[in-house]
C-alpha cells in the first residue's frame, strides 16, 4: 500500500527539517524516496506533517492503573464513547479504559506511548493491558530500584550478577528500561516507614537511595541499554526536593561518557520545589536547568499539572499515603511482594491554591528554562499531572507568551509573584514542539525508527491542520491548541488510522522489549541464585513467572549488549 | 507414557497454589502432589462432564451437533434485546475479554460472581479505597494476621500456609513470629488456631469495626460490651493491631454478606486505613473463585467498571443493585442470558432461578449443572487449568498461567473458542 502525502509544511527534527514544504512518501508501513503513481494521495496544503507523537511516561496499562479505574466510577460517569463504527466503547477522563486510550492518542497524533512503571510480578497484567490498546505501539519500564535482589546484590558489590539479574529481569517481564522509583524508600514504606536523603539507609538492607541509582546506572551502561536509567527522585513528598533532584543527577555524572544521556529524571516539576515548608514553597526550577544546562549527561521530563481533577498514582507508595494525608481524599495502597509498591489518590488542582499555582510554574519554568529542547520532554506524567489528553494546553502555554499570561492572570497571587515564569520570554517553535513531543523522545528511548521522517523509518505520521505559514502561534494559540487535539490525520505503519480527528479504522500496535546479551555462564548462574531465593522470598514459583514471547499479541524484541 | 508436570497453577480457590505436581499418563491425571483436598478433586475427579451440546426441544434437552448448538444460542443472543451475561469467575481473562465484546456488541449486561459474594467489598473500594499488597508481603513481613467473617481452614485451605500464619519468609520465619486474631459468630476451625479469639454477635460486625475504630483512635467506649464483646478485648484487640509491625486483615463473605454489607467493608477498610497512621496495615478480600479476581480487572480495564456493567445506552454504565443479575432477573427485565463458567440455578435464590427459567438461557460449562438442565442450549467446555490453558489473577491480583495438562474430551472446545463463534455468529445476524 502506498501513500503520498503532499504539500504539508515538514517538521523532522532529527534530520534537520524544519519546516519546509515537502512530499512524504510511504510504501508498505515505512517512509522512502518515492512511490508510484497510483499512491493513494493526501492533500496536506496548509497543514504541519510531522513524525507520530512519542510519549516516553505515561501511566496507561497495569495494576495501579486498574486500581484507579476501580476506584473511582466518578470519573467515568461523565466522559464516556459511545460504540460507534470502528471502535469500541468506554470511558474516559482522567483514568481511560484501554480502547479510550488509545483512540484518544491517535486522535491527537500519537503513535508510541511507554507506560513507565510495571511490577515485575503483575508485568503479565501490564501486557494483558497494553495488547487491549489499540492504535499504538507501545512497552512498560520494568521497575526495579527497591527489588530485593537488586539491592543485596549492590550492597555485597556483586556488580555482574546484578547485570545479568535486571537482564534476567527484562527478558522475564518484557520490559524496556530499567525504571527507579524513590530507591529504597519503596521498601521502607513497606514497613510503613521511610527514607529521605540519597544517604538514608533503607532498613534491614544496608544499602543506601544513591549506591542504588549508581549502581543500576553502571548495570544498564554494562547492558549497553538503549535508554538510559528513567528515575522517580527520593524524597517528593517534601518541600526542598529540588536539591533531591540535583544530586541524584550529579551522583551519576562521574559514570557519565560523552553524549548519550545516563540519566533520565521524570515528572520533575514534582521534585523541584524549594523552600523549607508549604507555606514558602517556591520554584527550584532554576536551580535544576541551571544543572542541565551546565551538565549533558542528564535529561528529564517535565510532568507539567493541568488545574482540575485527575487521579494520581505512583510506585511511591509512601508519596500517595502523604498526599492522602494531605488532601483528605481516598487513598488505594498495593505494595508488591520483593519488588515495589503504589499508591493512587484522586487530586484536584487548583488555580486557587497556592502550592498547585506554584507547581504549575515550577513546570513551565523547566521547559522555557533548560536551553537543549532535546533534553526536556513534555510530558504531564499521565494522569498525575493531568490526562494526556490535555497536551494541547501545554504546547499552547509553550509556544504562546500570551496563553501563559492568561493563565497566569487567573491564579494564585502569592505564586504568581514569587514565580520566574512571568518574565520569562521565550517561546516554542514548532520544530521544537516536535522535538520535545517526539524527536527528543524517540531518541531518548533509542528507537530508531521512529520520531523522524526519514526514509526507512516507520510510518507513523501526524498532520495537523494549522497553517504554519500563516498563523503566528504566540497570538493565535487557540488555532494551535485546537489543530493538535484533533489531527487532520493520523497515520500508523504506513495506513490512515484517524481522519479530521475521528477513528477511522482500528489497528493494535506492537509491544517493544528489551532483549539484553549476556554471557550465558553469567546468566546460568544468576539464574540459579533467582531460583533459591524465588522459594524464600516469593509467593509464586520460580517457573511460572517468566513471561514468553508468545504471550504478547505482537512483540518486538530490541536486542541491546555488547 | 507418564508425565511429570510442576509448578501446576490450582483453579479451585482465589488462592491460586502455583505449585501443584501433576502426574499425566494417556491423557489422565493419575496423581496430583501438594495439593489440598478441593484440589484433588477438581483435578481428579471429571464425573458429571457434560459430554455433548444440548439443545431444548419440545421441552426436552436433546443431543446436538456442535453447529447446530452455536447457531441457535447466537439466534437466541442475536434477537434478544437485553440480554444478561452471567458467570465468568471460573474461566480465563482471554475469555472474559470476549465476553465483554460480546455484551457490549449485543447492547446487554455483563456480570460476574462477584455481585453475590465479594461486590460490597468492590463498593467499598470506590468509597474509601484500599491499604492492600500482594500476599508476598504478608509472608515475608506480617506478625499479625486477622480473619474476619472467613473461614480459610474449610475454604481456602493452603492459605495458611503458603502465605500467612505459617509460611516462612524473609523477616518472619515461623509461627511463633505471628500472632493470629480471628473474628467470627462460631468458633470455626480456623478460630481453634487462633491466640484471640472474638466471637461477634450474628450481624453485629459493623458495630464492632465501630469500636476497634474509636479504640484505635484512642476514644473511650463507654458501653461494656459492643456486639456482644466485652470491651477489655476490643481494646485488647485494638492493642494487638496498633501495636504489630505489619498487619493483615483478611475477610470473608461473613462480612460481606451479613448485614450491613458495603457497610460493613466501608468500616473494614476505614479502620485499616487508620491504622496505617499507627503501624503498617493492609486488607484483602479472601476471593472465593480462582478467577473472580480477573474478570473484575478485564472487565475494569474495558469497561471502567468492575462487574454488573450495562451496555445498553451503547456505552458502559454501572449501578450495582440496578444493573446486577439479581436485580435484573426479578424485575424481569432481560429476555435471554448466556451463563458461563457458572452454575446460577444453583446458587441464586429459588425465586430468582426461576425468573431465569423463563427466559431462553444459553450455558457453557464443563459439567452438567444444574443450569444445564434449566438451559435451551448447552455447550461443553474445556475445563481451564485441567484441559486448557489461559491467564487468572489471584486474589492479590497477581496474575498467573494455568495450564493445559490434559487434552479436553472428543470434539469439546474452550470457552475462549465457543465466545468467539458466538460472537462472531451474533455480529452476522446482526449485521455489524
Amino acid at each position: 500500500m502506498e501513500l503520498l502525502i503532499k504539500n504539508g509544511i515538514v517538521y523532522d527534527p532529527l534530520n534537520g527539517i524544519d519546516g519546509e514544504r515537502m512530499d512524504i512518501a510511504v510504501r508498505d508501513g515505512r517512509i522512502v524516496e518515492d512511490v508510484s503513481p497510483k499512491a493513494e494521495v493526501v492533500d496536506a496544503s496548509g497543514m504541519i506533517v510531522m513524525p507520530g507523537g512519542v510519549d516516553i511516561h505515561s501511566h496507561i496499562a497495569g495494576s495501579k492503573v486498574n486500581t484507579g479505574r476501580l476506584m473511582r466510577p466518578e470519573d467515568h460517569y461523565g466522559d464516556y464513547e459511545q460504540r460507534r463504527p470502528h471502535r469500541r466503547a468506554g470511558v474516559g477522563r482522567s483514568i481511560p479504559s484501554t480502547y479510550t486510550t488509545g483512540y484518544r492518542y491517535a486522535e491527537m497524533g500519537y503513535t508510541t506511548v511507554f507506560e513507565p512503571a510495571s511490577p515485575p510480578i503483575k508485568a503479565r497484567h501490564t501486557h494483558e493491558e497494553l495488547d487491549e490498546t489499540p492504535m499504538i505501539d507501545k512497552g512498560c519500564f520494568t521497575l526495579l530500584g527497591n527489588n530485593w535482589l537488586v539491592m543485596d546484590y549492590l550492597r555485597d558489590g556483586m556488580i555482574e550478577e546484578c547485570k545479568g539479574f535486571v537482564a534476567w529481569m527484562l527478558e522475564a517481564t518484557k520490559g524496556y528500561a530499567v525504571k527507579l522509583v524513590n530507591p529504597g524508600g519503596v521498601e521502607a514504606w513497606g514497613w510503613g516507614r521511610y527514607v529521605i536523603g540519597l544517604d538514608d539507609e533503607v532498613p534491614r538492607f544496608g544499602i543506601t537511595p544513591r549506591e542504588i541509582i549508581e549502581g543500576l546506572c553502571r548495570v544498564n551502561s554494562m547492558l549497553k541499554l538503549p535508554h538510559p536509567i528513567h528515575v522517580h527522585t527520593n524524597n517528593m513528598a517534601r518541600v526542598g526536593n529540588y536539591e533531591t533532584t540535583i544530586a541524584t543527577m550529579e551522583t551519576v555524572s562521574n559514570q557519565a561518557a560523552g553524549s548519550p544521556c545516563n540519566i533520565h529524571v521524570t515528572h520533575v516539576q514534582f521534585t523541584g520545589r524549594k523552600g523549607s515548608s508549604w507555606v514558602n514553597v517556591r520554584s527550584g526550577a532554576e536551580d535544576i536547568s541551571s544543572y542541565v544546562n551546565r551538565r549533558s549527561h542528564a535529561e528529564l521530563d517535565v510532568g507539567q499539572i493541568i488545574f482540575g481533577d485527575t487521579t494520581t498514582m505512583t510506585a511511591d507508595g509512601s508519596f500517595q499515603y502523604l498526599l492522602h494525608i494531605l488532601s483528605g481524599n481516598k487513598w488505594a495502597n498495593a505494595d508488591v511482594e520483593v519488588e515495589t509498591g503504589a499508591g493512587v489518590v484522586p487530586y484536584t488542582y487548583r488555580r486557587s491554591n497556592y502550592v498547585n499555582a506554584v507547581q504549575w510554574g515550577i513546570g513551565l519554568e523547566l521547559a522555557l528554562l533548560i536551553e537543549d529542547p532535546w533534553r526536556v520532554h513534555m510530558t504531564t506524567d499521565h494522569p498525575n499531572g493531568g490526562p494526556f489528553t490535555e497536551y494541547p494546553r501545554v504546547i499552547a502555554w509553550l509556544m504562546s507568551r500570551r496563553a501563559r499570561d492568561k493563565t497566569l492572570s487567573k491564579i494564585n497571587k502569592t505564586a504568581r509573584r514569587r514565580l520566574n515564569l512571568p518574565g520569562i520570554d521565550r517561546e516554542y517553535t514548532l520544530g521544537e514542539i516536535a522535538t520535545v513531543t517526539r524527536a527528543a523522545t524517540a531518541r531518548s528511548l533509542g528507537l530508531t525508527s521512529k520520531g523522524h521522517l526519514g526514509v526507512g523509518a516507520d510510518a507513523d505520521i501526524a498532520i495537523y491542520a494549522v497553517d504554519a505559514q500563516r498563523i503566528d502561534p504566540s497570538r493565535e494559540y487557540k488555532l494551535v491548541r485546537r489543530a493538535f487535539r484533533r489531527a487532520a490525520y493520523t497515520i500508523k505503519d504506513g495506513e490512515i488510522v484517524v481522519k479530521d480527528g475521528e477513528i477511522v479504522k482500528t489497528v493494535f500496535g506492537r509491544t517493544f522489549w528489551v532483549k539484553p546479551r549476556v554471557e550465558e555462564e553469567l546468566m546460568e548462574k544468576v539464574r540459579e541464585d533467582v531460583k533459591e531465593k524465588f522459594e524464600e522470598y516469593y509467593t509464586v514459583r520460580f517457573g511460572n513467572y517468566p513471561i514468553p514471547d508468545s504471550y504478547l499479541k505482537r512483540p518486538h524484541a530490541i536486542k541491546a549488549g555488547g | 507414557m507418564k508425565m511429570e508436570v510442576r509448578d501446576v497453577v490450582c483453579t479451585v480457590c482465589g488462592c491460586c497454589c502455583d505449585d501443584l505436581i501433576v502426574e499425566v499418563e494417556d491423557n489422565h491425571i493419575r496423581s496430583v502432589r501438594n495439593a489440598c483436598a478441593l484440589s484433588t478433586s477438581k483435578l481428579m475427579d471429571h464425573r458429571e462432564r457434560l459430554k455433548t451440546p444440548m439443545v431444548r426441544e419440545g421441552g426436552t434437552l436433546r443431543e446436538a451437533s456442535l453447529k447446530e448448538a452455536l447457531d441457535r444460542a447466537a439466534q437466541i443472543l442475536a434477537e434478544a434485546r437485553y440480554p444478561l451475561l452471567w458467570g465468568w469467575s471460573l474461566t480465563c481473562n482471554e475469555a472474559v475479554s470476549i465476553g465483554v465484546e460480546l455484551a457490549e456488541t449485543l447492547g446487554g449486561v455483563i456480570d460476574n460472581n462477584t455481585s453475590i459474594c465479594h461486590g460490597p467489598g468492590l463498593i467499598g473500594v470506590h468509597d474509601i479505597g484500599i491499604s492492600s499488597s500482594t500476599l508476598g508481603e504478608v509472608k515475608n513481613r506480617a506478625d499479625l494476621i486477622v480473619y474476619w467473617g472467613a473461614n480459610p481452614v474449610h475454604a481456602h485451605p493452603r492459605h495458611m500456609a503458603r502465605y500467612t500464619l505459617m509460611a516462612r519468609g524473609r523477616f518472619r520465619r515461623s509461627r511463633r513470629e505471628r500472632t493470629l486474631i480471628v473474628v467470627d459468630v462460631r468458633r470455626t476451625d480456623t478460630a481453634k488456631l487462633a491466640d484471640l479469639y472474638i466471637q461477634v454477635e450474628p450481624n453485629g460486625d459493623y458495630e464492632l469495626l465501630s469500636a476497634l475504630r474509636a479504640a484505635v483512635r484512642g476514644e473511650e467506649i463507654e458501653q461494656e460490651d459492643v456486639a456482644g464483646v466485652p470491651i477489655e478485648e476490643i481494646e485488647e484487640m485494638a492493642e494487638l493491631m496498633i501495636g504489630c509491625e505489619f498487619g493483615a486483615l483478611f475477610y470473608g463473605v461473613g462480612l460481606t454478606m451479613s448485614r450491613g454489607k458495603s457497610r460493613n467493608i466501608d468500616a473494614a477498610l476505614s479502620l485499616v486505613r487508620d491504622l496505617n497512621s499507627r503501624t503498617k496495615f493492609i486488607i484483602l478480600p479472601m476471593r472465593g473463585h480462582f478467577n473472580v479476581t480477573g474478570a473484575n480487572e478485564v472487565t475494569t480495564w474495558l469497561s471502567g467498571y468492575p462487574f454488573g456493567v450495562d451496555y445498553s445506552r451503547g456505552y458502559p454504565y454501572y449501578n450495582p443493585g440496578d444493573t446486577t443479575a439479581i436485580d435484573l432477573l426479578r424485575r424481569g427485565e432481560c429476555d435471554a442470558a448466556l451463563v458461563v463458567a457458572s452454575d446460577p440455578a444453583a446458587h441464586f435464590p429459588a425465586s430468582i432461578t426461576r425468573k431465569l427459567a423463563e427466559i431462553p438461557v444459553v450455558t457453557l460449562d464443563p459439567h452438567r449443572s444444574t443450569t444445564v438442565e434449566i438451559s435451551d442450549v448447552a455447550i461443553p467446555t474445556a475445563i481451564v487449568g485441567v484441559e486448557a490453558s489461559g491467564t487468572v489473577y489471584r486474589m492479590d491480583g497477581v496474575p498467573l498461567e494455568a495450564k493445559m495438562l490434559i487434552r479436553p474430551p472428543e470434539g469439546v472446545k474452550t470457552d475462549a473458542e465457543i465466545l468467539t463463534s458466538l460472537l462472531e455468529g451474533v455480529k452476522t445476524l446482526r449485521g455489524s
